[in-house]
């Protein structure tokens, strides 16, 4: 194996064990907090898979998070359906909603890419918030049921555990695979030859690159997975409401990404669990949340213009020439 | 639906979808401006259109006299956002211009988030309203329909805001360097015309416009914490319509969402706001640069 393979497995290991360790120190606080990080992880890597890695600025990946929050908790509360089903269908519905959008999305691009985006975010947000018989509409959709997690109890120790914890190593894991499948794509032909188009849409339209097809695929993709994170999330937020798709939302998510770094393929991860821990830590504080976060998002965007994962990244490789 | 037989009604809508629309095409045309010059998209523009409104809300509450103070202070607010925007830029803005487009965004929804929560703790939470200036609290009746006075004076603003802009671009010597920099700032500068100053000019306009249409919009609206990011989005439809960086496109994008608004309510009551979206994104679909934009590079 290469060197670098060697360092992404040892990464990829020890983050998932810190992660699992989590429920041993018995607070439900922490449980709780480790919980949001790693569905937040699972949304921003899902938009970095068209930010960073293809260059699409969306700026309504909220859209596909909410309508898989929407399908997987509809199915589970008014249809009954079991939570794998309904968690899998959340995301289907997430791909199929991308894959029409992005149809007319990846015709444009830039500015005109991110509006288009937007545009149908909202256009998705609109009929959420009115669509009273189906959504709930302002008032959201709550009550959504927990999992039944009995499977869990012969387990040693997860099975002894709340069911909060249970939840949590519910999540993770779906999470870990979930995460596991978007590195395999990142790192596949297909992603290469994403990347290629983000560096230059000409020449790669020159070797004989369908571009916008290899775009929407992505663009698909990467909805599809933003659905298991919504549907995950409207789980463990107890219900889904119209602000899952309304545009702050998407803000959130690609500050996370962009913060954490977008050229690195856990940089969204790093970058959610920054902001949340961040935020977690100063709304005890102070209620003006908003007014650190921006400051904060200033300094880091001048101090670190490739996020904190490039800034880790540069400051290893350097390292490395210090060495040699 | 029914009601779309009755001309007065129909003027009403129409009357309302107007004003709207000279709300928007002030905040808008800031917006497509920074665009079309800086190539900046400026989330923060509704930020300077709140400011101006508190400002504007809080300088009439402290001047004697109400019916001069109003327009004093309106005055003062889009004097004090024009300040502030030059201030931003000269400080800030300008780091960023040759940044990536993401980047840019992100910046500048930085400064929405700090100048929303500024305006919190320098205003409070709660809603405050200002009644309209003395002399023009009453209506005039048009053709069975009765209109504001204050609204008509909107009108008037509005109208005369569109053709000085028209004017300054098209017939002045500056419009002519402010063309030539939306379409080549090296070359402008490689000519001798101070580029960065002229940045921070333009940036001061397009602030001042903000501060000027959230200042007047205080006796129509009330002064609400969260009124940046509503209006910003709005502001980005008609953009969108119309055109980035088109002066006649932003004032064809704000009349069609003022009416798509005022309209929207009859035809389908319960999705106006999906209308408005819609119509962006299937302006988006056919017409990429807008109706009346050009496509760039």
């Amino acid at each position: 194996m290469r060197r670098q393979t060697v360092t992404g497995v040892v990464v990829s290991a020890a983050l998932f064990v810190i992660a699992a360790t989590v429920p041993v120190l018995g607070s439900r606080y922490y449980t709780f907090v480790a919980t949001d990080i790693v569905i937040f992880a699972m949304l921003a890597t899902s938009l970095n898979l068209l930010v960073g890695l293809s260059g699409l600025v969306s700026f309504g990946h909220a859209a596909y998070f909410g309508v898989g929050a929407y399908v997987c908790g509809i199915l589970m509360k008014a249809g009954g359906v079991p939570f794998l089903a309904a968690w899998l269908l959340g995301g289907v519905g997430g791909a199929l909603l991308a894959g029409v959008f992005g149809y007319f999305c990846v015709r444009l691009t830039r500015v005109y890419f991110s509006m288009l985006t937007l545009a149908f975010a909202q256009i998705v947000w609109a009929v959420c918030f009115k669509w009273n018989d189906v959504t709930g509409g302002e008032q959201g959709y709550p009550d959504v049921p927990m999992p039944d997690l009995a499977f869990l109890d012969w387990l040693p120790w997860i099975g002894s555990l709340r069911s909060g914890d249970k939840f949590y190593f519910v999540v993770l894991m779906l999470a870990t695979v979930s995460m596991l499948a978007m590195r395999r794509i990142a790192n596949s032909s297909f992603g290469r030859i994403l990347t290629c188009i983000r560096d230059n849409l000409e020449r790669t339209q020159f070797i004989g690159i369908d571009v916008r097809r290899h775009q929407l695929v992505v663009f698909t993709i990467a909805g599809g997975f933003a659905g298991l994170a919504g549907g995950l999330f409207g789980i463990f937020n107890r219900g889904v409401f119209p602000d899952f798709c309304y545009w702050p939302k998407s803000a959130e998510v690609l500050i996370m990404t962009i913060l954490g770094g977008m050229y690195s393929f856990w940089g969204p991860s790093i970058g959610a669990a920054v902001l949340i821990i961040l935020n977690q830590y100063i709304v005890s504080r102070t209620e003006y949340w908003p007014l650190v976060l921006g400051a904060i998002m200033l300094a880091l965007l001048f101090a670190f213009p490739r996020g904190i994962a490039g800034a880790v990244g540069a400051a290893w490789r350097s390292r490395d020439r210090f060495n040699a | 639906m029914l009601e779309l037989l009755d001309s007065g009604f129909v003027l009403g809508q129409l009357r309302s979808g107007v004003t709207t629309a000279i709300f928007l095409f002030l905040i808008a045309s800031g917006l497509s401006l920074i665009f079309g010059v800086l190539r900046i998209i400026n989330f923060a523009h509704g930020s300077l259109y709140m400011i101006g409104a508190y400002i504007a809300w809080d300088t009439t509450a402290r001047l004697p006299g109400y019916g001069v103070s109003f327009w004093a202070s309106v005055l003062v607010a889009a004097c004090v956002v024009a300040v502030l925007g030059a201030v931003v830029e000269r400080c800030l803005l300008r780091f960023v211009y040759r940044r990536e487009e993401h980047y840019q965004l992100l910046f500048t929804y930085a400064l929405v988030l700090i100048f929303s929560d500024a305006a919190k703790i320098l205003w409070g939470t709660e809603a405050h309203s200002v009644s309209r200036p003395h002399g023009l609290a009453g209506s005039v009746e048009l053709g069975g329909v009765r209109f504001p006075t204050y609204e008509l004076v909107i009108l008037a603003i509005g109208s005369m805001v569109v053709i000085v802009l028209w004017l300054s671009l098209n017939r002045t010597g500056y419009g002519r360097i402010i063309r030539a920099a939306a379409l080549d700032r090296e070359m402008l500068g490689a000519l001798g015309t101070d580029v960065s100053s002229l940045y921070t000019t333009m940036f001061m306009a397009a602030s001042f416009l903000a501060g000027l249409s959230g200042a007047l919009i205080t006796p129509i609206r009330s002064v609400v914490p969260g009124m940046d990011v509503e209006i910003i989005v709005d502001a980005f439809i008609v953009v969108v319509i119309g055109g980035l960086g088109s002066l006649w496109g932003t004032l064809l994008g704000s009349l069609v969402y003022g009416m798509v608004l005022a309209f929207g309510i009859v035809i389908f009551p319960r999705f106006s706001i999906f209308a408005a979206f819609a119509l962006m994104a299937l302006v988006l679909i056919i017409r990429p640069w807008g109706l009346l934009g050009r496509p760039i590079r």
